[in-house]
């Protein structure tokens, strides 16, 4: 994306510096606090990746990250700050829920074939129907997405909350829970799948809605880049004025871009809800919403990027979780302090190092007379 | 013209300025008598604003100096012009909406560290200017509830009060009513009369006459004409500001045939009527009547913002009018029911706009996605959702071929093409979708020579098969070089309309000041 490197470096070196401040700066934190840098940093790539339940925890945290990251992104691509994932992905799951449920009272005994497709739909309509709203806000009555879709995040939480205290609660518990869902009513689970083929894995919550995120990752770069709604859609968000001389109907790029980002985000349902609990809860999505801004940030807005700062944050996840399990003195805290510090170098300051590597890169190619140096000064 | 005995109130000696390969500003002299009114004109880009931009500390001159007074001095920021008594009134007033007037005067120049002390001893200072001047404000009022005559007295009262001898302003009566620009031009009188200096940045002519004693014509960054008020005309000015050297090939010899036929044969667009006003009531377009004939080229001049951009957005569906019909292949459009950008194109209307970088292009795209704009729809550039990438590629590889954009690389961002390869890039993708009617905004502007020839030639071929062509230029060379028909428009109308063989630029320059036809 920036003009003045060539794309090696603009998309490989430059993301791996970035990555490596962070990590450098984390070093120095986690000396400070009297552990050794080097060995927390071991534990924390072995916990995520070194045993095959880590690296299932790890995929499945990244999938979560997957759908939020996507639907930061393609809101982005079309002008528009989507922050309202959070609440997308709870909706999204109380759609899910909405089926299961529904299956369970109406018509029991449907085969999974059946309602975990039509639990899948149900995250994504509703999901996209709550980022409808503010889109059409936004469209039509000019009121800023940014504004609009934080409050929905919190209207998401109150209609949650109340559904599951006044509707859906079930009877004989005191938690804050639905029913159980049909054993059918289930994405299945990886560890299943591989053992009906032979293969022995540790039972853990990593399901099948990992292939949903990398169909999404496809599915999103082939959107974006490859489909006539995407052209319009990245006309809009770029050049408005270019836009509607093209003919393209702003108003319909908005809510598109909008249904589209919030039915991505709606998936995270299927993933936490139809993947693990089987059953509503409140507060399932646990901020995957707002790391889905980073994630986005992180990986450029783009599909390969956003797979890739999505396995970040995976790794970081499971990681930290065995590390706040292993190592004492090492809290959960400073799990939030390492990710906070990657999205600081990675995402917020990406662009620090760009000046510098464009004139190392001019000073290298033409040597110091006529380089960038001189051009800066 | 200098009096020895007072110094010049501003003195600017070989002003030169470039940014990257354009050349601002060229060994530009500018002296300004104290007491006294200067209008600098011309064209968007003729150097004007970079120069007051010098006198204000906003860029540095790359060579020569300024006086102040008398005074060599070096103004590295606005805070050291303020210093020196230059005050700007900006074009866009630098204004908070949501603070009352006193306090944005009062804004980051409090005479006390107590804010109802500082009120009070502010509002005091400004009576008494306000007293003196005639430059009068309700201090009390929020800024957003005042009118924008009123805000541009704030302003000037903003800037005087905080010593400004010499007031800067750009553009002053581009928002106004006639009313309140009467207003403004005696308060500026006054200012005069108790010793202030102004300058005054216009292209409206009319003005300079009005107001000032003497002026100041730039051209492509260099000034072309300085001279007493009195002894200069409107005309004068026009030609001045446009240029006068008359294209030694202008017309075609094969548009001396297609003529005759095209007056004969019906119009392919035919608007009457058109107005559309701005937010601020403004007749940008007023009653506005045109046609169109196969095998013409039409050439609109006029100065820059006498309703020629407004014209053609009307044209191209990119504005709604307020009223007037469009009559276009056959088809009647009227305000309630007015052609969009997508149905212009299906009636064969093709339009490049002005603003190239904006409307024209999408800068981040790849050049291939940037030659399809507006056509993504087409068949042959994929079917459903599907964009056939590899047709559009080719498509895009023909254009720059037949365009002769360089480099001929499709995946090149557009936003890395030189001025001319991109308006030469949008005028192949206009024309390969063979229109009758090609609207076509400012098409040699930031063009290079070679590019300027080539998109001429090509113009002309699009006549000479029979196409209109609308061109809306602010160089009368142009105009002059390629019309065989010439509209002028002044002040949101159209002030006369010339066959080329009538166009004597001293009459273009009497329209374009304003004057009857």
């Amino acid at each position: 994306m920036n003009p003045t490197l060539p794309r090696w470096i603009d998309l490989g070196l430059l993301p791996v510096l970035n990555l490596a401040m962070a990590l450098v700066a984390a070093a120095v934190v986690v000396w400070a606090i009297g552990l050794e840098p080097l060995g927390v940093l071991g534990l924390l790539i072995k916990g995520a990746w070194g045993s095959p339940a880590g690296l299932s925890y790890t995929l499945y945290y990244a999938t979560t990250f997957v759908f939020t990251g996507l639907a930061v992104a393609v809101a982005f691509h079309a002008g528009l700050f989507n922050i309202g994932g959070e609440g997308q992905a709870t909706i999204g799951g109380l759609g899910t829920g909405l089926v299961a449920l529904a299956a369970l009272h109406l018509t029991p005994g449907l085969p999974a074939a059946v309602l975990v497709p039509a639990m899948v739909l149900g995250a994504m309509l509703l999901g996209a129907a709550w980022a409808a709203v503010p889109g059409a806000l936004q469209a039509w009555r000019g009121s800023h997405v940014v504004i609009t879709t934080i409050m929905f995040n919190f209207l998401a939480a109150a209609l949650m909350g109340y559904l599951l205290v006044e509707v859906l609660k079930e009877p004989v518990t005191m938690d804050l829970q639905s029913r159980a869902f049909e054993p059918a009513a289930r994405m299945p689970a990886v560890h299943e799948v591989l053992q009906a083929v032979g293969v022995d894995w540790p039972a853990t919550p990593l399901n099948l809605s990992v292939v949903l995120a990398a169909l999404a990752l496809v599915a999103v770069g082939w959107l974006l880049w490859r489909s006539r709604t995407g052209f319009a859609l990245r006309a809009s968000g770029h050049a408005p004025a270019a836009a509607l001389y093209a003919g393209v109907d702003l108003k319909r790029q908005v809510m598109a871009a909008m249904v589209v980002s919030g039915a991505l985000a709606g998936l995270v349902g299927v993933n936490e809800i139809a993947g693990v609990h089987q059953r509503l809860l409140p507060d399932f999505v646990a901020g995957a919403g707002f790391a889905g801004i980073a994630v986005s940030l992180i990986g450029r807005n783009h599909p390969v990027g956003i797979g890739l700062a999505a396995l970040l944050f995976g790794t970081l996840y499971q990681g930290g979780a065995e590390l706040a399990f292993e190592v004492p003195g090492f809290s959960r805290d400073m799990v939030f302090t390492l990710q906070g510090l990657i999205v600081l170098f990675a995402g917020a300051l990406s662009t620090v190092l760009v000046g510098p590597l464009a004139s190392l890169h001019q000073w290298l190619r033409r040597g110091p007379r006529d380089g960038a140096w001189a051009e800066r000064a | 013209m200098t009096d020895a005995a007072t110094p010049l109130a501003v003195h600017m000696v070989g002003i030169s300025k470039h940014f990257g390969a354009v050349q601002a500003n060229r060994a530009v002299d500018l002296g300004v008598q104290a007491g006294t009114v200067h209008g600098i004109v011309g064209e968007n880009g003729a150097g004007k604003s970079t120069l007051m931009s010098i006198l204000y500390g906003f860029y540095q001159a790359d060579e020569g100096r300024i006086e102040i007074d008398g005074r060599a001095v070096r103004i590295r920021d606005s805070r050291e012009a303020m210093a020196l008594g230059i005050g700007m009134v900006h074009q866009h007033f630098m204004l908070v909406d949501t603070m009352s007037a006193l306090d944005n005067v009062l804004l980051g120049a409090e005479p006390d560290w107590r804010l109802g002390a500082a009120r009070e001893v502010l509002a005091g200072r400004l009576n008494t200017l306000m007293e003196q001047t005639g430059l009068s404000v309700r201090l009390d009022v929020m800024v957003e509830d005042l009118p924008v005559g009123e805000r541009q007295r704030l302003e000037i009262l903003k800037a005087l009060v905080r010593g400004a001898r010499v007031l800067i302003l750009d553009e002053p009566t581009a928002v106004l009513t006639p009313d309140e620009t009467s207003a403004l031009f005696a308060a500026l009188r006054g200012l005069c009369e108790r010793g202030a200096t102004v300058l005054l940045i216009t292209h409206k002519l009319k003005e300079i006459l009005a107001l000032c004693d003497r002026v100041t014509v730039m051209r492509g960054g260099e000034v072309v004409l300085e001279r007493e008020i009195a002894h200069t005309s409107v005309d004068d000015l026009a030609q001045a500001m446009v240029g006068r050297r008359v294209a030694a090939g202008r017309r075609m010899p094969s548009s001396e045939e297609q003529r005759p036929a095209a007056a004969l044969q019906p119009a392919l667009l035919k608007a009457q009527g058109l107005r559309w006003t701005d937010a601020f009531g403004v007749a940008r377009l007023d009653e506005v009547s045109l046609e169109l004939r196969p095998g013409e080229i039409v050439g609109v001049a006029g100065v820059t913002g006498n309703g020629q951009t407004e014209l053609l957005e009307v044209l191209s569906g990119l504005k709604v009018p307020h009223s007037g019909t469009l009559v276009l292949a056959g088809d009647t459009f009227v305000p309630s029911a007015w052609l969009s950008p997508a149905l212009a194109r299906q009636r064969r209307l093709a339009h490049v706009p002005e603003d190239r970088l904006h409307r024209a292009l999408v800068l981040p795209f790849a050049a291939w996605e940037s030659a399809v704009l507006g056509y993504q729809g087409w068949r042959r550039y994929g079917r459903w959702a599907w964009m056939n990438r590899r047709a559009m590629r080719q498509a895009t590889l023909d254009m720059l071929q037949a365009y002769d954009v360089r480099p001929r690389k499709p995946e090149l961002r557009s936003s890395k093409f030189s001025g001319g390869n991109q308006q030469k890039l949008v005028l192949a993708r206009e024309a390969q979708a063979q229109p009758s009617v090609l609207l076509v905004g400012q098409p040699t502007r930031g063009v290079d020579i070679g590019a300027i020839e080539f998109i001429h030639a090509r113009l002309r071929a699009h006549r000479d098969a029979g196409g209109a062509v609308l061109v809306v230029s602010s160089e009368l060379d142009e105009i002059l070089a390629i019309s065989d028909r010439v509209l002028v428009m002044n002040a949101g109308r159209v002030a006369g309309e010339l066959p080329i063989e009538e166009c004597e630029v001293a009459a273009l320059g009497r329209l374009m000041g304003g004057a009857a036809h």
